[in-house]
């Protein structure tokens, strides 16, 4: 098997872990031409999942915004509340065949964590969560789901204390347990073949949107739109235009308070070629080859990297990767709720402002569709939080 | 010979790790230089690393501290520098995640680092599978890299591994991070014997070797000896605990 993207990829790891991932890659291979597991599969996908997801049409607020037609990949309506389900379901279908009683995962926002905790539930396996303690404090709901699931839920102190050291926590747990239990990865990153089993798995919703768009349009979206984190969402929706380069792919990284100022979650923009959980890709680092941290308003994109096929994407232009910053995700999750009656997650909203920002330079014959990867209900305290910040700014400049 | 490979068919070595720049530069050298003036043969430089993603608690937290204190990989090229100045014998290897050494680019950093008289490279995140890419410019300047087996590893990857390799070989003790453990498994002996069926190399055994009793377990199984947290935590003390933690393993691999 080709383990790399271009120079990307790979499998950088301790030795420890080799042979955990051989055997991930050997039982997945089986699973992936096995006509029983993908039926099984795509059972729990329709019956448990509630696929497929909706492909909707924004007319409100494309009408509002005057420009091209916005429609929306209904991600958020997925039981769990995001497309991170998809793949803990198949990734769990493949602990079970190689007969782990454990499941460890890593999260940011929670929904991965949920997700993992959820699946893990209705296998009967033991769960453990690894989070950033700035995360557990700014994603308390969905800690509090993973408890209720009947997940442990490790508080990691470390570094940023977000996702990238939670990953680091999980890594190292696994190097000690790996006979027993299985790693979870979220995202379409980490060491092969995790970035293949993941992709895989979220391409269920590029191939769904693509087939739906054909139904309700009679043709191809001129764009498709996805947030990128480490990517997971966005790699699954592009996963469905790949042999249509006439479909423009677009990956909208975190950027925070903006480039300029160093806060910000764009691996791609912002950073360089690096080293980090066994994958060779673009890390925001700095100048002594030292991983930073990352801020973003939104959990679920604040990584200091980014999926190996994401970076050899955007070598190769086959797909575009521009910026959000906070106050622009934040100005598009108003405008969903407020013209759509849909509460986007911060990570989608992300996405969202590229469409927002798009989409008055179109006519209404110009379709962009929006991954909306998950709901926002999470976001609530995190929106309250931000708009305290921002009218404390606007008093202070009004004071002075 | 290299040096390497003379310090092995003389003895068997005792290998100690440092955090370069734990608890301060100036501690950590004094450190070091009293561990060789113990005994000790063999120096791993451990450059700190953001994400430390293969070490226990006690290495982690050096690593955060000397990067607080300022430590990049040029300075411990310049430290390797300085000790090998006052050492002319002693083993010196450079212990690395990958992502500081592909940032200070492989070709660069592996002729700063022969300049500087480092032996070796022992890249933690480098499996079989990702290793050509260092492995050619450390050979163009003289450098050992340094493969790592685990108790994980089975038979037919450990040949893979240890072909064509130099200087030796690093078994693992026990799967998972650095730590001292209270005991070393009692496999240790029969693996390292599997490694030897596949390699005229010295295997040295590291990970979990923190007191006397398991030094002498590890020394009468491997032909080496390899502690790193127990050294970085007494470093943490003083000079003089870093010292006596040196002799206390010394009198029990002699």
């Amino acid at each position: 098997m080709n383990t790399h993207y271009g120079i990307y990829g790979g499998q950088y790891v301790p030795e420890t872990l080799t042979g955990a991932l051989r055997e991930l890659e050997k039982t997945y291979l089986a699973a992936r031409e096995d006509l029983a597991f993908r039926a099984e599969l795509n059972d729990l996908l329709v019956h448990y999942v509630g696929r497929e997801s909706p492909l909707y049409y924004a007319k409100r607020l494309s009408e509002h915004l005057g420009g091209a037609r916005i429609f929306l990949k209904r991600e958020d309506l997925n039981h769990t509340g995001a497309h991170k389900i998809n793949n803990t379901m198949g990734q769990a279908l493949l602990a079970q065949r190689m007969g782990k009683k454990k499941l460890i995962a890593e999260t940011g926002a929670g929904m991965h964590g949920v997700a993992t905790a959820t699946v893990a539930a209705l296998f009967g396996m033991e769960c453990e969560i690894f989070m950033g303690s700035v995360d557990v404090a700014r994603q308390a709901p969905n800690v509090d789901r993973m408890h209720a699931l009947g997940a442990t839920v490790r508080s990691i102190d470390e570094g940023g204390a977000t996702l990238k050291d939670a990953m680091n926590a999980a890594l190292r747990v696994w190097a000690s347990c790996s006979d027993t239990t299985f790693y979870l990865i979220g995202t379409a990153a980490g060491p092969y073949p995790y970035p293949m089993l993941v992709k895989d798995f979220q391409s269920v919703i590029g191939k769904e949107t693509r087939k739906q768009c054909l139904e309700m349009c009679g043709r191809l979206p001129d764009e498709v739109v996805a947030c990128v984190g480490g990517g997971s969402n966005a790699i699954g929706m592009f996963a469905g235009f790949e042999d249509t380069p006439e479909v423009l792919r677009v990956g909208v990284e975190a950027g925070g308070l903006g480039i300029a100022t160093g806060q910000h979650a764009a691996s791609i923009n912002g950073g360089k070629v690096g080293i980090l959980h066994g994958m060779k890709a673009y890390f925001l680092q700095d100048e002594n080859g030292q991983m930073l941290d990352t801020y973003s308003v939104s959990a679920g994109l604040d990584y200091s990297g980014v999926g190996p096929e994401h970076c050899y994407l955007a070598d190769q232009k086959l797909a575009r990767y521009v910026v959000a910053n906070d106050d622009e995700a934040i100005a598009a999750f108003d405008a969903l709720c407020r013209y759509e009656g849909i509460i986007p997650a911060l990570e989608s909203s992300h996405a969202l402002a590229y469409a927002i920002r798009e989409a008055p330079k179109h006519d209404k014959d110009h379709i962009i569709v929006v991954n909306l990867s998950g709901r926002g209900d999470k976001d609530m305290d995190n929106i309250r939080k931000y708009r305290e910040v921002i009218s404390k700014r606007l008093s202070k400049c009004a004071s002075t | 010979m290299d040096r390497i490979t003379n310090i092995f068919a003389a003895k068997k070595p005792l290998v100690i790790f440092t955090s370069v720049g734990y608890p301060t530069e100036e501690q950590c050298e004094k450190a070091v230089c009293a561990a060789i003036d113990k005994g000790a043969d063999i120096i791993e430089l451990g450059v700190p690393f953001s994400d430390p993603m293969a070490d226990g608690p006690v290495i982690a937290a050096a690593s955060q501290v000397a990067l607080q204190g300022g430590m990049t990989l040029n300075k411990v090229i310049a430290f390797a520098a300085r000790i090998r100045a006052r050492y002319p014998k002693v083993g010196l290897i450079l212990f690395s995640y990958m992502n500081p050494l592909l940032h200070l680019g492989y070709e660069n950093v592996c002729a700063q680092l022969a300049a500087a008289g480092v032996d070796g490279i022992l890249p933690v995140d480098l499996p079989l599978e990702e290793r050509e890419e260092l492995l050619a410019p450390a050979r163009k300047h003289g450098l050992h890299i340094i493969p790592l087996v685990s108790p994980l590893t089975p038979e037919e990857r450990v040949a893979q591994i240890v072909e064509g390799m130099t200087g030796f070989v690093y078994y693992i003790n026990v799967a998972g991070v650095t730590g001292a453990r209270n005991e070393l498994p009692p496999d240790v002996a029969e693996h390292i014997a599997m490694i030897k069926r596949h390699t005229s190399l010295p295997v040295a055994a590291g990970f979990g070797i923190a007191s006397a009793e398991a030094a002498h377990a590890a020394a009468t199984a491997a032909d080496g000896v390899i502690s790193g947290s127990g050294f970085v935590k007494a470093t943490s003390e003083s000079v003089e605990a870093a010292a006596e933690f040196t002799a206390e393993l010394l009198r029990g691999i002699k």
